[in-house]
């Protein structure tokens, strides 16, 4: 029992890192941009965030808690717009090729973050901002105190909850508003979309911008939350910012599937770690490998039902990865 | 004019074009147009492929803006610069390609194009668009997903998308083109349901059975030039024919006398139908002679690409047909249906399509002249290397010999000008010496003299005793190249004239006369129905709502 709470509380930070990365990815797919890069811009919100609040913490006489929270929050997700802009003038304005673009901007990223990162380091192997740390992972007080319940439910940090809220205020957006309507129409048939008059160059350079800056703040939960609040040159982020990718593709493009998608791929990852505690049993090193692979497995089971099924509206905006050009109607 | 200074309520006109002038490049789509629209009247627009029809009325409807020429609205000169500018000022255009978005339902889609300044709500969207499928009796479930719409449905949500937004002149671009005859008495209904209601429609067509049945006046336009307007009733197939395809134009073209005329395809009981189950070639009959050249003309979309591609081994034959073609070097039959086009290609059967586009079928536009030429070669030899000697030398003759003007062999074929590019698909064709050489739209595009080039390959062929199959869309080239001239209209043969003795207006007559007329199929409701419910998509429709 007490390595299953282990497991679902560890999933559950794990899925939310995913959740943010799969969520923006998905607004900007909705516009008919298939961005790869999302790793690449996790890698940079993440990094300007602790950055922010790194140097913040370090200069400031009295660091205030609430200034430090909105100053990584801010830079993290202003970092990962400018992500979303240069592969949004590369794709949408120079019509480059978006998956060529996509994954130039993965490598970009965690270069960027990489190189800039050893400034911080100063030589050290890792480094640390407590305060953020302490904001960002603040549980609710009460509530997490009562016992197994409050451990699964209320053990964690504040964007461990925003991101169910703001899945529920996407799914809402795209199904219920004029703007989630038409941001539809260009991602499914831009043609159309102009010819009804929607500036299709607007609403892709926004549902671009917006989505990596909801990506990034997958890559400012990592790192200030469930790394503890700790930068070192590690990979990490950019397994988890392709998880995210197969997320989208695993939740049909929906924000509600999303949540418990992510959720289920967070308890898949980890389960190499939990199921052989759960079932008393011991496996080989080799296996756990194997093991972390299960989420990708997943989707692409789930993508073979999905087109087998035929069903037109799990399948991906129409014009996915398509440069739109006016002329060729 | 009496009425000057008088404030008349209701204009006479809806819509008045004055000397409109679009140009395309070199190219003159509409020349000096003057003509006028009535309030409440349902006027046809009636030409030939490339006649200007669509060009003329994507003016009106703000896709396009005229080079010179006024437009007046309702008596008021107009600036319609956009789709928006028209619809602020009534004018709704029905396209012949639907621009809705297939994962949305109707009313999503009717939605889409509304006022940012209404409030948005779906539900209401709904209501009020079904008070205007109750108002003109529509047919429509504004809850299905355009995905599973058939093609009638998804036309009738196009005219619900623009009546929605108060549309009071509708123009429609071929309207019955892709509809089944059951269909298209349905449609006709709701025209005339729209006028009742005071609206003003304008049909593009190039169906004189249609123009009769369903129209008030007609207007025909001839190679970009207003012709004239004359009431339904004053006009007879005869008169629109002359009106629509004019005088005969003496073209220089040699027509060398066949000789050893030698039999090389039998087309026999061929039919195809298309994805949507409809029938496009009707039992079609016919033979090709080596030595002569068989002419085909009709309106684009009559059934040509589909019946050269059967033949060359393209498209799903229905069953029954028969296609015999008798190779050159031997008395051996062959089937041609049931073979793999390269069994057919390699047999001597040869087919160079030029589409709208030129390059979409035949070559690749990144590729030079002679890796397009090894398209064709690139399985000769044995060795696992490619031979790329061949190819070079076949395209630097094709250079010389039809004079292709490009910067070298290797430039991609598509930064070639259009008749540099038909002249290297065509030379390619006959380069590997066929036995049926098909040609369609040879001189799509072509400027004159390019097109005497291709002319006189042609002849050149035919001397040689290959049978050439040209499908035109120039009534005179047909007249002046061809030594026999059959007639495609609705997918069915209308009629195999001789290229010497036949007239244009025999050609034009046998072009648009429908064999089966809108009355006189009245009795066969059933069976259109019936072709009508087993179409996929409505099937598809069905298990939608299941899922749901």
């Amino acid at each position: 029992m007490q390595a299953i709470i282990a497991w679902i509380m560890r999933a559950v930070p794990f899925g939310t890192i995913i959740m943010y990365g799969a969520m923006g990815e998905t607004v900007t797919e909705k516009s008919g941009n298939l961005n790869l890069g999302v790793p690449g811009i996790m890698y940079l919100g993440g990094f300007a965030g602790f950055a922010s609040a790194f140097i913040y913490e370090n200069n400031a006489k009295n660091p205030n808690g609430f200034v430090c929270l909105i100053l990584s929050l801010v830079c993290c997700i202003l970092a990962s717009m400018l992500g979303g802009l240069i592969y949004g003038f590369l794709t949408i304005s120079l019509r480059a090729n978006q998956n060529v673009t996509g994954l130039a901007l993965t490598t970009f990223g965690m270069g960027v973050a990489n190189f800039f990162g050893l400034f911080l380091l100063q030589g050290k192997s890792y480094t640390a901002a407590p305060l953020a740390n302490s904001i960002y992972s603040a549980k609710i007080p009460g509530l997490s105190g009562l016992g197994a319940f409050g451990n699964i439910f209320f053990s964690y940090g504040f964007l461990a909850y925003l991101a169910i809220v703001v899945a529920v205020i996407l799914h809402r957006f795209f199904n219920k508003t004029r703007t989630g309507l038409k941001l539809r129409a260009v991602g499914e048939n831009p043609a159309t979309a102009d010819a009804s008059g929607v500036n299709v160059t607007k609403y892709k350079y926004l549902a671009t911008c917006v989505g990596a800056g909801i990506s990034g703040i997958g890559g400012l939960y990592y790192v200030l939350d469930y790394n503890n609040g700790i930068w070192a040159t590690t990979g990490q982020i950019e397994a988890l910012g392709w998880l995210a990718l197969a997320l989208v593709i695993f939740a049909t493009w929906k924000p509600l599937n999303i949540i418990w998608g992510a959720y289920l791929f967070g308890v898949l990852y980890w389960l190499y770690q939990y199921l052989p505690s759960v079932l008393g049993i011991t496996t080989a090193v080799y296996v756990s490998d194997l093991i972390s692979m299960l989420p990708y497995g997943v989707t692409s089971i789930v993508r073979i039902i999905t087109r087998m099924k035929k069903k037109r509206e799990n399948q991906p905006p129409a014009s996915l990865g398509l440069a739109y050009f006016r002329e060729e109607r | 004019m009496v009425n000057e200074g008088v404030k008349i309520m209701v204009h006479p006109h809806s819509v008045e074009l004055k000397h409109i002038t679009k140009t395309f490049g070199s190219v003159v789509a509409n020349d000096d147009v003057s003509m006028n629209i009535r309030e409440g009247e349902i006027l046809s627009l009636l030409g030939e492929n490339g006649s200007g029809k669509t060009s003329l009325m994507n003016m009106i409807a703000g896709i396009y803006y005229p080079d010179a020429g006024e437009i007046k609205v309702h008596g008021k000169v107009a600036e319609i610069r956009s789709p928006k500018d028209a619809f602020d000022l009534g004018i709704g255009m029905i396209h012949q390609h639907f621009k809705l978005v297939d994962v949305f339902t109707a009313t999503e889609n009717i939605a889409l194009g509304l006022n940012e300044s209404e409030k948005f709500d779906l539900k209401e969207v709904r209501k009020k668009a079904e008070e205007i499928c109750k108002t003109y009796e529509f047919d429509l479930d504004l809850d299905q997903k355009v995905y599973s719409m058939s093609v009638s449905q998804k036309q009738t949500l196009e005219i619900v998308k623009v009546l929605y937004r108060g549309a009071s002149l509708l123009i429609l671009d071929e309207p019955t083109a892709v509809l089944t005859l059951q269909e298209i008495k349905k449609l006709f209904n709701v025209i005339r349901a729209m006028k009742k209601n005071g609206k003003s429609v304008v049909i593009i067509t190039h169906k004189l059975n249609e123009v009769m049945e369903i129209s008030d006046r007609v207007a025909v336009l001839r190679k970009g030039k207003y012709i004239g307007t004359i009431h339904t009733y004053e006009a007879s197939e005869s008169l629109l024919t002359e009106m629509m395809v004019g005088q005969k134009v003496e073209l220089n073209i040699d027509r060398p006398t066949p000789k050893n005329i030698v039999k090389r395809l039998e087309i026999k009981h061929l039919n195809v139908k298309n994805i949507y189950g409809l029938e496009v070639l009707k039992d079609i009959n016919f033979d090709a002679y080596g030595g002569e050249i068989l002419g085909i003309a009709g309106v684009s979309g009559n059934g040509q690409k589909e019946l050269l591609e059967a033949i060359a081994g393209l498209q799903v034959t229905e069953p029954g047909a028969s296609i015999t073609y008798y190779p050159q070097n031997s008395d051996d039959k062959m089937e041609i249906i049931g073979k793999t086009p390269k069994a057919i290609r390699n047999a001597g059967v040869h087919l160079s399509f030029v589409p709208e586009d030129r390059l979409g079928m035949g070559l690749v536009g990144s590729m030079g002249m002679s890796d397009n030429m090894m398209l064709k070669s690139y399985e000769n030899g044995h060795s696992i290397f490619l031979d790329r000697k061949a190819p070079k030398e076949l395209a630097n003759e094709i250079k010389d010999e039809l004079g292709v003007v490009t910067p070298g062999l290797q430039t991609p074929v598509s930064r070639l000008s259009g008749g540099n590019v038909q002249k290297v698909l065509v030379g390619r064709e006959i380069a590997l010496s066929p036995t049926v050489l098909m040609t369609a739209y040879a001189v799509r595009g072509l400027d004159i003299n390019t097109s005497y080039t291709i002319y006189h390959l042609l002849n050149e062929q035919k001397e040689k005793g290959v049978a050439v199959i040209y499908v035109g869309e120039d009534l005179d080239v047909l007249l002046a190249l061809c030594d026999r001239i059959m007639v495609l209209c609705g997918g069915q043969v209308n009629g195999i004239l001789d290229g010497r003795t036949a007239t244009k207006e025999e050609v034009g007559r046998l072009m648009t006369s429908h064999v089966t007329n809108l009355e006189e199929t009245a009795g066969e409701d059933d069976v259109d129905s019936e072709i009508y419910q087993t179409e996929p998509s409505k099937a598809a429709a069905e298990e939608v709502k299941a899922n749901e």
